[in-house]
């Protein structure tokens, strides 16, 4: 029986409960999203890693772009654990401290900011993800992705930067709900964002140039 | 020209069970007329093939831009589609004549094509089409596309021909009813495959060389 330096990857367990999210985003959708849809994509990430020693954040960075199935599922793991991260009750309209006053910096104010990540993730053509990270020089930059690619990926992604904060728009995410209005879904995210969790990647990550060690956070 | 959304060869809740009334009407009337609608608009800005009609308009979108490409393309998959539907029972359940001789000798049988388009529409990681086309040699291909590519469109993709069967794979196409159930949908889809249609795509059109228009 051959020992594995790291334990199988495993589908975490949500920060939030199934049915928390109510109205905005609900239970039938919470457990197809994260019990079918982001397991399937830990099997299958499981299946592709095999035997290797591979860490989810080496991955995403470097593995991604030597294999499809490393990309396609390593990306759709790491991304919903991102994204349910995201996601919280008792959200605020907006975040505070640092990651406010330097959104307020780059935009002018947080409804400018607000509306560019929006037009990004209605405007992400088919399956994929809007984004905002911190570039290496230290800028927020929002930018979107297809299919399960994400801003770390090197060699895949054009300007790497560190994510912190992700819309899924993939229709899976919202279709039960929503069917095809993706703008009313982007629209009501933004009442169901935990920003004390986003602030603190920011801040504890992004900032610093870390990848966000999501599994790790969650469990 | 201005493209305009076809009218669906059969009421709404025709192919129920398989296919759901709700989301044929938003697949429909929702996802294919917004293509519609941002083909027309992004179309003018390209004066050379305003005036095509949807099929030829497929061969030459490379080099226009994202717009034209996923709207003209979504717009002639879509077409193609429906029209390779029926409510069950009320067409032949299975190619016959020299497609289904052709279908034979390329697959081995027609049970072997149906698992291979099968696999073809599973695999398709993210949003996509798959599809049997009759290729410029002669010979029939099956394969899937991202987005809404399609195998008219020159310099794009690996497989070009004159397609005669799809099925779209997009999650719009079956979440409703299936959810993350892909494999499910297209087993149901099979029942629901207008084989009068697509035998009548290749005798008419894909024999000659043509595509089959809309």
């Amino acid at each position: 029986m051959l020992f594995r330096r790291f334990a199988k990857f495993t589908l975490p367990k949500l920060p939030f409960t199934d049915n928390s999210l109510e109205p905005i985003y609900d239970k039938k959708t919470i457990s197809f999203h994260w019990g079918k849809h982001h397991q399937t994509y830990v099997d299958k990430l499981n299946q592709a890693v095999g035997e290797n020693d591979y860490t989810l954040l080496d991955i995403i960075q470097n593995q991604s772009q030597n294999s499809l199935p490393l990309r396609n599922h390593g990306g759709g793991h790491y991304n919903h654990c991102l994204f349910w991260l995201c996601l919280g009750s008792n959200s605020s309209e907006q975040p505070s401290g640092k990651l406010l006053a330097h959104i307020q910096k780059q935009w002018g104010d947080f409804s400018k900011f607000k509306n560019e990540f929006n037009q990004a993730a209605i405007n992400t053509f088919g399956s994929g993800w809007a984004w905002l990270s911190v570039n290496p020089e230290g800028k927020l930059v929002i930018s979107s992705s297809q299919n399960q690619d994400n801003p770390l990926m090197k060699g895949i992604f054009k300007a790497n930067a560190v994510p912190f904060f992700t819309i899924d728009v993939w229709e899976h995410a919202y279709y039960l709900q929503y069917q095809n209005k993706r703008p009313e879904f982007v629209d009501k995210f933004w009442k169901v964002v935990n920003w004390k969790q986003v602030e603190d990647m920011y801040e504890k990550y992004a900032l610093q140039q870390r990848p966000v060690p999501v599994d790790k956070i969650l469990g | 020209m201005s493209h305009t959304l076809p009218a669906l060869p059969y009421s709404l809740n025709a192919l129920e069970p398989h296919m759901d009334a709700m989301t044929v009407e938003l697949h429909w009337s929702k996802h294919h007329q917004t293509y519609i609608t941002k083909l027309n608009e992004a179309l003018p800005a390209f004066s050379d093939r305003i005036s095509l009609d949807l099929a030829s308009l497929q061969k030459v979108v490379a080099g226009t831009n994202a717009a034209v490409i996923n709207n003209a393309g979504g717009h002639y998959n879509h077409c193609l589609y429906w029209q390779n539907l029926a409510p069950i029972g009320s067409s032949n359940p299975q190619p016959f004549g020299d497609l289904a001789g052709l279908i034979d000798s390329s697959f081995g049988s027609f049970d072997e094509f149906k698992q291979k388009f099968t696999t073809a529409a599973v695999s398709r990681f993210a949003s996509g089409w798959a599809f049997l086309t009759l290729k410029n040699d002669g010979t029939l291909a099956v394969h899937n596309t991202p987005g809404h590519d399609n195998p008219l469109m020159d310099g794009i993709g690996d497989v070009h021909g004159i397609p005669i069967l799809t099925c779209d794979i997009w999650e719009h196409a079956y979440y409703l009813k299936y959810q993350n159930r892909r494999p499910e949908f297209v087993e149901n889809w099979w029942r629901i495959v207008n084989w009068d249609a697509v035998v009548n795509n290749f005798e008419k059109y894909a024999k000659n060389g043509q595509a089959v228009p809309f």
